[in-house]
């Protein structure tokens, strides 16, 4: 007796949703209920006696003081508020280096790569897989200035007339540069890939057709597939920034001064102060609060994109 | 067949064929703009030196004779005796415990993230009522959280409410596998979306259960990107800092966090020794994960495209 196609699982309506059962109960518990202790704990009160952090799970026990603190903190002068200025200024910097480093070599490899194409995405994308501790102490290794054998970097500088004695890239004027180095080194080739994907996509007939109408390979670039490519420079750039405003290790692996310290170095050192939790839950919840505008933006865009895609 | 369609020049498409380029970079570049760019790839592949060479250097030192992080004294393996054989003159007794830890936490959390990830995509991919939508928009949030807000709120849940799960592996482990599952949904999904449904509605029509054709037809061809995300869990688990750090306390150091804290203050070929070790873990990793994919896949759809490149892909 012939069935006709898809009536058997069609039949049964919670079958695929069944499927899907563990994991979105897994993410239910683990991924969306622990942001909500973040809000519990953020609006949770203090134990008289020891001043710990004790969560607010009803709503309508919440209380303002911490979250008011904070904001208090970041709107007037103070520590704070500059963690929070050189979060944006670092984050400002880097995603800018990204851009100008990164657009030409994606560029490269979706319309030049050629034959080497295959070769020069492996190593583009091999750093997705190594370590970010790892590249960081490699950087370590290279701009350390200890006196008997100082990195790599600082016997190039020595090696030049300008330079004497080494750099101490670790503190003082040079350890913005190294931070920035840092998020520049260790965030660029997520920023690269979903570039390459945008451009590797541009049909070519529109490039040609460009240049049929007269363009000039510049005004075919700058008109054509410049704004092609906007997508994929703000999805890079989305992806990039979002890990990058909850970095505390890149600045202290570099440099480990208050003088670059960022938001996720505040976050961090709350949470690992006796009766810190509350404020550290507080910091954590307007950061989400600030890039969720961002994430919401990018998974947006994604959904358009594979939506597309499957059409 | 697709090198052809590469080599093709758009010579046609140009009202007049361009002559032969001169010597000069820019006019050559002006003439034919359809020719390489000699600086862009030369910018090219020196980001490529920028990205990679720094790291080989790196894994250079791990073989130095000496203390020495910048000056190559010699070749020798004193510091990867220092991570094994006790008493040897490098020994370090807390390398050991950090690479049995990171990959302790790894063994745990494959399995469980591949079997609740690989079924999560399943059903995504096959279910189209009401609800899917939101199901797919709260799989892809692990992906696009700050690891920093993962790992507050893992802790901060783990201190006040899951208080039968200790800080420490069993927190680690937890975190791991919440924040893989959506990897591993990725990679399988695009899998599925190859595959179709065609295969498993024509077994139905020849009379296998619903249970059988996922059992003797969906799995069998999902089987490459199954064992594909495993080893990318593996390596995102042996690489993971901060979700680790924040739920570890004490005697759980995995590497990265051991790196972390000894990275400024007390550097050694020790440490670069022990980085190695976990660079060629993960990266043999991904090696396999991505031949799995391309022989597979090749084999059986002659797909034209590399695997790298739907890599590449997967990101957006």
């Amino acid at each position: 007796m012939p069935t006709p196609t898809g009536d058997i699982v069609g039949q049964r309506r919670w079958y695929w949703p069944a499927f899907s059962a563990p994991g979105l109960l897994w993410l239910l518990l683990l991924f969306v209920t622990p942001f909500y202790a973040i809000v519990a704990v953020a609006m949770g009160g203090r134990d008289p006696i020891f001043g710990l952090g004790l969560p607010a799970w009803n709503p309508l026990e919440w209380n303002f003081t911490e979250i008011r603190g904070v904001v208090g903190e970041i709107t007037t002068q103070s520590t704070l508020q500059d963690q929070f200025f050189r979060t944006l200024l670092f984050i400002a910097i880097a995603v800018t280096l990204c851009i100008l480093i990164g657009y030409p070599v994606a560029y490269y490899t979706a319309r030049h790569g050629g034959r080497w194409k295959v070769v020069l995405l492996s190593l583009m994308i091999a750093p997705f897989w190594m370590s970010y501790l790892m590249r960081m102490l490699a950087w370590v290794n290279l701009l350390n200035n200890e006196p008997e054998s100082p990195g790599l970097v600082n016997q190039a500088l020595l090696a030049t007339p300008f330079v004497s004695e080494p750099i101490n890239w670790f503190a003082g004027n040079a350890a913005p540069i190294a931070v920035v180095l840092g998020l520049v080194y260790g965030y660029i080739p997520f920023f690269i890939l979903p570039l390459y994907a945008a451009l590797d996509r541009i049909d070519k007939s529109q490039l040609e057709a460009s240049r049929d109408m007269g363009a000039s390979p510049g005004g075919t670039f700058f008109r054509v597939t410049l704004p092609l490519s906007k997508q994929g420079i703000l999805a890079g750039s989305v992806i990039i920034t979002l890990p990058m405003f909850g970095d505390y290790y890149t600045p202290n692996l570099m440099s480990g001064q208050p003088s670059v310290s960022m938001i996720g170095n505040a976050i961090e050192r709350s949470l690992n102060n006796t009766g810190g939790q509350p404020r550290g839950a507080s910091l954590t919840l307007m950061l989400s609060l600030f890039v969720a505008l961002l994430m919401i933006y990018y998974l947006v865009s994604v959904a358009r994109a594979s939506r597309q895609a499957r059409e | 067949m697709s090198a052809t369609t590469e080599v093709r020049t758009p010579d046609t498409t140009a009202p007049a064929p361009p002559p032969p380029a001169r010597p000069g970079r820019r006019t050559a570049f002006f003439r034919n703009p359809w020719g390489k760019p000699r600086f862009l790839g030369v910018w090219a592949w020196g980001y490529i030196a920028w990205s990679i060479v720094p790291v080989l250097i790196a894994v250079q030192f791990s073989f130095n004779a000496g203390r020495s992080r910048s000056t190559f004294q010699g070749f020798s393996l004193q510091w990867y005796e220092g991570i094994f054989i006790r008493g040897s003159e490098q020994f370090d007794e807390t390398l050991l415990p950090a690479l049995m830890n990171s990959l302790k936490i790894a063994a745990m959390t494959v399995p469980v993230a591949t079997v609740i990830g690989v079924a999560l995509a399943i059903g995504l991919a096959r279910w189209q009522g009401r609800g899917s939508g939101a199901a797919n928009f709260l799989m892809l949030f692990p992906l696009v959280t700050p690891e920093i807000v993962m790992g507050v709120s893992l802790f901060l849940i783990f201190v006040n409410l899951y208080t039968a799960v200790p800080l420490g592996i069993p927190a680690m482990v937890v975190g791991h596998i919440t924040f893989t599952i959506s990897y591993v949904v990725i990679v399988s999904r695009g899998r599925l979306f190859a595959v179709g449904r065609e295969y498993e509605e024509a077994a139905m029509d020849l009379g296998a259960s619903p249970a059988g054709a996922l059992r003797r037809v969906l799995f069998p061809l999902l089987a490459p990107a199954i064992f594909a995300s495993a080893f990318i869990v593996f390596a995102i688990s042996i690489d993971d800092f901060v979700i680790s750090a924040f739920l570890c306390i004490e005697d759980c150091r995995t590497i990265p966090i051991k790196l972390y804290s000894a990275a400024r203050n007390a550097g050694s070929p020790g440490l670069n020794a022990i980085a190695t070790l976990m660079l060629v873990s993960s990266m043999t990793a991904i090696t396999l994960a991505i031949l799995i994919q391309r022989r597979f896949i090749r084999k059986q759809e002659g797909g034209q495209r590399s695997a790298v490149e739907d890599f590449a892909r997967f990101e957006i």
